[in-house]
């Protein structure tokens, strides 16, 4: 089970590092999901399955579904593509990498200052996890609902088609 | 199940989050740059997991669950304001939005 | 009776408040009746605490009068405390007579000012501050009141403020007097270091037990005191202000520049008289400073033309005879001296005033004459005041007072005879200017006509001011005129006596008799120069030598172009230099500084979102850095 899990985590790295440098929107995406799809089977490795499903049937399931539509609302072109690669130069490699191997050898150092402590001896299955949001954490289940409803009228507020500035008066 | 030790688990979250981050600022198209930050949460979701696991308490999975629907609220806002975005600035270039310079 | 002490100068002071907050709503007799009626009352309580005091004095002939607290801190305790003795008796009743008869002349001789109140204002504050000077108990009170004199001489020599010529004699009136007030607070600060307290007696009998006799404290105390009086009393350096203050009105010039505030110095030196004994070198200065003055400012009185100049300089010059007084220990001469000054000189000054408005705001002499048949009473009031001031002998004040100087200076152990043959040769001058002043306004052709003749409420004060500058003498007559020492007997309560050496009663006579001599043999010199034979002055100026001197003596002995070129016109340039201040660069600097991190901050807002996600990510890094190697 060891190795499912290091190799799963280097697909999801291998992915990751895909989606940021692909210069058509949806190739990213689909490198995206690869990477989500790799992540749920870690979490799946760990022992819990709860959110292993969660994450293909939300997160890659509606999420990235939804990037999808909006990408092929947009209608981008070629040119976006051509654009894309104008931008991406080493130039502007340099600088974010550079900041982020220091982010990351925190991090690292961080992390395994103390030593290795083992983990994922069992499962946790979904009751126990049912048990426990619906119990002590009941409280941010309202709260998380409340912000998708919040999350709903923005978006179609947002979301809606003004007219152009010119013909209308005033603020909205 | 796996005995895998859990600085490694945070690690591969570690290395997630900086893809992530670095997505957030190379690159101008903004699409990529939600897609960039969807990256980094997943990523602290996994930090998240993997410590409910270690202390083998569904805490952690609970956590991811929160971040999970605060992930669809933002990428169903974020969403709407790239297609306001678009509709206003014909591109998705997220340096033509610098009005508030200076 | 003697508890209404508090209202001698409170009276005055009440009128001033009353004048700032409602006097341009009332009516001219009303502002008269708050202005004139406050010290006239302040002189009523005066003479009424006067009588009780003479009759019924206290307990060692002094009495204190605590009012309140003014300062309390730490072991710093000051209080408004009036301290009445011999001494300020005599000060208050001269300050509130001569101020009562000069406001009273003001009614009438200011009606036609557009700032009929804010005259009578400022008099009524500056008579409350000269009354808190002498009444006071502590040298803080002094010098608060020594403040509201000096305030009061600037706000009233610069009256006429839409001429900008006073305003340039007020101002310079001030701060020259400035020099002697800055000595004087230092000299405060001294005396406090170093004897624990203000109050007068206290400190008194505190230096003659803690300091020896001609210490270096006891020397620099003395020394700043006396700066602090030559500054008010127009003495030498600090003189020059006192003939340009002349561009006051004139009964501004009679009450402070003649009667009242130069006189303050006069009453400083009297009342600290332990720290002068105490440091001879300075006592010895005064008298020096006092002899020199007097001369320099005769000879300059020799030449002026304007009527008020030839009374400014005769002002400095008797002061001078105080000063000399004053120096040899004579203090009860002194403060004579002062008393019988007061009422001539405020007579001659008011009798000036009257020349003056009556032709049409003339003040050259030369353009004056005859005009005697024309404003009689002026005339003979006014004659009265200059034999006064010449020491003419045997009826008037004048001769009393200066004789009994003279007198002093040659029996005093601190005197010499040089010092009394310069007093001598003061005396000569003195009646030589003064009454070349009157052979020219009073007597000779008619060169201008009277315009108008002074109303009664004007003339009173000038029969009873002449009244005075005869009667007064008669307080204190010399041995061999009658030995009445009725003054001296009474201000030796508060000042220490003369001590003079023994002397043959010859001496002393032919002293006298040369004394008397003196002064008349001036005026009848007059008589022939500037009357009689108007060509041999003439002829002397006209000389080389003559008109040198002329010019010399005109321009006061040439103080003001040593002034103007070696003190204002380096400092006019430094501060023309620093024109951009170079303390301001500091704060220029950190203004500039700011600015410099604002342009530079403001830089960094590209209005880029990248940018910022780098900013913030820049931000994470260097903070969990901080927390993970810490």
């Amino acid at each position: 089970m060891n190795t499912v899990f290091y190799i799963s985590a280097a697909v999801a790295i291998i992915s990751t590092i895909m989606v940021i440098t692909r210069l058509n929107t949806v190739h990213a995406l689909l490198y995206l999901i690869v990477s989500l799809l790799s992540v749920a089977l870690i979490f799946f490795v760990l022992g819990a399955p709860f959110v292993a499903a969660l994450e293909v049937v939300i997160y890659a399931g509606a999420i990235m579904v939804l990037f999808v539509f909006v990408i092929m609302m947009l209608n981008l072109g070629a040119e976006t593509v051509e654009q894309e690669r104008q931008w991406l130069t080493p130039e502007i490699w340099a600088g974010p990498l550079f900041l982020t191997l220091i982010l990351v050898a925190e991090l690292i150092y961080i992390f395994t200052r103390n030593g290795l402590r083992l983990c994922g001896v069992c499962i946790i299955e979904p009751k126990k996890v049912g048990i426990v949001l619906f119990g002590s954490y009941l409280l941010g289940v309202e709260l998380a609902s409340i912000l998708l409803l919040v999350a709903l009228i923005g978006a179609y507020h947002l979301g809606k088609h003004f007219k152009p500035a010119e013909s209308r008066k005033g603020g909205s | 199940m796996a005995s895998i030790p859990m600085e490694h688990g945070l690690v591969l979250a570690g290395i997630l989050f900086a893809l992530g981050l670095i997505g957030v600022f190379m690159r101008r198209n903004i699409i990529f740059i939600l897609m960039s930050i969807e990256i980094m949460l997943n990523a602290t979701g996994v930090a998240f997991v993997v410590g409910g696991s270690r202390w083998l308490q569904p805490d952690g999975q609970i956590m991811f669950i929160f971040i999970l629907a605060m992930a669809a609220a933002e990428v169903a806002v974020g969403l709407a304001l790239v297609l306001q975005f678009y509709h206003r600035f014909k591109t998705l270039d997220a340096d033509v939005a610098s009005k508030m310079k200076g | 009776m003697l508890k209404l002490l508090w209202l001698i100068p409170a009276l005055p002071l009440a009128s001033f408040l009353r004048l700032v907050f409602i006097g341009p709503k009332l009516s001219r007799s009303g502002i008269a009746l708050s202005g004139v009626g406050s010290v006239g009352l302040s002189t009523l309580v005066a003479i009424l605490i006067g009588i009780n005091f003479i009759s019924s004095p206290p307990p060692g002939y002094v009495y204190t009068q605590t009012l309140w607290t003014w300062i309390h801190i730490g072991k710093f305790i000051q209080g408004i405390s009036l301290y009445l003795d011999a001494l300020s008796l005599v000060m208050i009743l001269v300050i509130t007579v001569v101020s009562f008869l000069i406001h009273l002349y003001s009614v009438r001789f200011m009606i036609d000012e557009e700032g009929y109140s804010r005259f009578f204002a400022y008099m009524n504050l500056f008579v409350g501050s000269m009354l808190t000077l002498v009444l006071a108990d502590n040298l803080l009170l002094l010098y608060l009141g020594w403040e509201g004199v000096g305030l009061c001489s600037y706000l009233l020599i610069g009256f006429w403020y839409k001429n900008a010529a006073n305003g340039n004699a007020a101002r310079k009136a001030f701060i020259v007097t400035r020099i002697g007030d800055t000595a004087l607070a230092v000299g405060i600060f001294l005396i406090f270091n170093n004897l624990g307290t203000l109050q007068i007696q206290e400190l008194m009998k505190s230096a003659s037990q803690n300091w020896p006799v001609g210490s270096s404290l006891a020397f620099a105390s003395a020394a700043l005191i006396l700066g602090g009086a030559l500054g008010k009393s127009a003495q030498l350096p600090l003189q020059t202000w006192l003939p340009d203050a002349m561009a006051g009105p004139t009964p501004v010039s009679a009450l402070i520049h003649a009667a009242t505030m130069v006189t303050a110095g006069v009453y400083l030196i009297a009342r600290t008289n332990v720290l002068f004994a105490m440091a001879p070198v300075v006592q010895s200065a005064v008298a020096l400073i006092g002899t020199i003055t007097l001369l320099i400012a005769g000879f300059s009185a020799l030449t002026q033309l304007d009527i008020k100049r030839v009374l400014a300089y005769s002002t400095i010059s008797q002061i001078g005879y105080m000063f000399l007084a004053l120096g040899v220990g004579a203090w009860s001469a002194a403060i004579f001296h002062f008393m019988t000054h007061a009422f001539f000189k405020a007579l001659l000054f008011l009798g000036a005033g009257v020349v003056i408005k009556s032709l049409n705001d003339e003040h050259n002499m030369l353009k004056m004459g005859g005009l005697r048949k024309q404003i009689p009473l002026t005339f003979w009031t006014f004659l009265i005041g200059a034999t006064s001031l010449s020491a003419i002998p045997l009826v008037t004040a004048g001769f009393y007072s200066k004789d009994l100087i003279l007198l002093d200076t040659w029996l005093s152990e601190k005197g010499s005879p040089w010092l009394w043959t310069a007093g001598l040769a003061g005396a000569f001058i003195t009646s030589l200017y003064t009454f070349r002043m009157v052979f020219y306004t009073f007597f000779g052709k008619e060169k201008s006509q009277v315009r108008l003749r002074p109303s009664i409420v004007m003339t009173i004060p000038l029969v009873v001011l002449a009244i005075f500058s005869l009667a007064s003498g008669f307080l204190e007559l010399p041995q061999s005129l009658g030995n009445v020492k009725i003054f001296s007997h009474f201000t030796e309560e508060a000042l220490p006596a003369l001590s003079a050496l023994p002397i043959k009663t010859s001496t002393k006579l032919i002293i006298q008799i040369i004394a008397e001599l003196v002064p008349l043999s001036g005026v009848f010199i007059a008589y022939l120069f500037f009357l009689r034979r108007v060509d041999y002055p003439e002829r002397i100026i006209s000389t080389q030598l003559g008109s040198l001197l002329k010019r010399f003596w005109y321009a006061g002995w040439g103080f003001d172009w040593l002034y103007h070129n070696f003190i204002v016109k380096p400092f006019v340039w430094i501060a023309s230099i620093n024109r951009d201040d170079f303390i301001d660069l500091f704060y220029l600097g950190m203004a500039w500084l700011n600015l410099v991190f604002y342009r530079t901050l403001s830089r960094t807002q590209i209005g880029l979102v990248r940018w910022y996600a780098m900013g913030i990510g820049i931000g994470a890094i260097i903070t969990i850095a901080i927390v993970a190697f810490s």
